[in-house]
């Protein structure tokens, strides 16, 4: 259990999605204006890093890993170069049944996610958080976590974020670094923040 | 001839994908520690955004629209597939360093971005062209970025030492004591900020509108 909860903590703060690995910037700083909707974009991570690397994990232990093959009867084939067409397959399948669902039977969240949910399959966080998962060689409970960690992770950072450009706005910032400019600086910032998280080890 | 001079040049400085369309700044900074790194993602980039766009601008007109995505989405990945390959086989180090994000330019929202936008609607020639610039104007700015990292981070220049460290001094015993801080992730945060400070001041109508303003102390003048 202990060695759990370090991956989770691990994966929140001390290797930070968003602000030590940068992955999912591009979102990160486009839909950071207000905290409601980062709220929602981080929620709606946070599920499909769930499901996504877990899912994965299964994929390259049973279907792509050298000797993975052995159940069906071919234990020298290794099917890890088509690693990468995979990994973004299954996201873009999961985004896409994770929809219908929400569609069907969880109607409110789907309003509240459904913008989102699209973006997301291009969202570096997700694939990252995937091929990351697969470099440290996960068992499928640490993954479960692991995936759960880093969406947490990110969400918060997204949050953070938008809280401070929330302020920022009213802020009198010189010409040049208005807008695009001044945010990279607070995420610099921010960053340097989780930094001081760095040197924990559990 | 303009035009194709246009697409080419115009992403490097006037429409810059990461300073003023905010694409790809996903895998970019993680990678610009050292020049090398640099050099080989950005070599990358480029073939993979030129080929994706030549590719799918050369089947624009047979994919359906529904599955457009996922059709430039596997293009993108097989391309990103051979890239990563052939780097483990002719760069195992570098292709070490550069970890997972090689497999990120998949998601790189440069690759992305410019299939759907430009290479849907345009022949193949151009859309190569296009795509060649945008990755043109990122390398730019991921180079711009190792080329202050590494120096004042290691005190390296491609590996090679430009300023003596602390362990190795130069003449007369003096040494640079190297900005670790360079080394991490906040400073390229900084640096890129600092870019497009730079870029704005020199291309002034990439300045972004200002959404509030404070308004004179009206109070203060009535009373005076």
């Amino acid at each position: 259990m202990e060695h759990y909860l370090a991956i989770f903590v691990k994966s929140v703060f001390i290797e930070n999605m968003a602000l030590t690995f940068f992955l999912g910037m591009c979102t990160f700083i486009a839909i950071s204006k207000k905290i409601s909707t980062a709220i929602g974009l981080g929620v709606a991570v946070i599920v499909v890093l769930a499901i996504t690397v877990p899912a994965n994990n299964l994929i390259y232990n049973y279907l792509l890993k050298e000797g993975a093959l052995s159940w069906a009867g071919f234990p020298d084939v290794d099917l890890s170069f088509l690693g990468l067409l995979s990994y973004i397959g299954v996201i873009a399948a999961m985004i896409q049944i994770l929809e219908m669902i929400l569609d069907k039977y969880v109607p409110v969240l789907y309003n509240a996610l459904g913008v989102f949910l699209p973006l997301i399959t291009v969202n570096c966080a997700i694939l990252g958080a995937s091929l990351l998962m697969i470099e440290q060689d996960q068992t499928f409970a640490e993954s479960v976590v692991y995936g759960l960690g880093a969406g947490v992770g990110w969400a918060l950072a997204i949050v953070a974020l938008a809280g401070v450009r929330e302020k920022l706005k009213y802020s009198d910032v010189p010409e040049g670094l208005r807008g695009l400019g001044i945010t990279f600086i607070s995420v610099g910032l921010i960053s340097l923040c989780f930094m001081s998280f760095g040197g924990i080890d559990i | 001839m303009t035009t194709q001079k246009e697409i080419l040049l115009d992403p490097v400085f006037n429409n810059n994908p990461i300073a003023l369309q905010v694409l790809g700044i996903c895998s970019a900074l993680a990678v610009t520690v050292s020049l090398s790194t640099t050099v080989v993602m950005c070599m990358a980039v480029l073939f993979v955004t030129t080929m994706s766009n030549l590719a799918v601008s050369l089947i624009r007109n047979r994919i359906p629209t529904n599955i457009r995505i996922i059709v430039q989405m596997t293009i993108i990945a097989s391309l990103v597939i051979v890239v990563d390959q052939v780097l483990q086989a002719i760069a195992y180090d570098i292709s070490k360093d550069l970890s997972v994000f090689v497999g990120l330019i998949i998601t790189n929202c440069i690759v992305m971005g410019r299939a759907e936008a430009f290479a849907m609607q345009n022949g193949p020639w151009l859309s190569a062209l296009d795509g060649f610039g945008n990755a043109l104007g990122y390398s730019v700015i991921l180079l711009g970025v190792a080329f202050i990292r590494e120096p004042l981070g290691a005190g390296t220049f491609f590996g090679f030492e430009i300023l003596p460290t602390a362990d190795n001094p130069g003449p007369f015993g003096w040494y640079y004591q190297p900005n670790g801080m360079m080394l991490l992730s906040p400073s390229a945060f900084f640096i890129i900020g600092l870019f497009i400070w730079a870029i704005r001041s020199w291309k002034s109508e990439q300045v972004e509108e200002i959404e509030y303003e404070i308004s004179d102390n009206v109070q203060y003048k009535e009373a005076m």
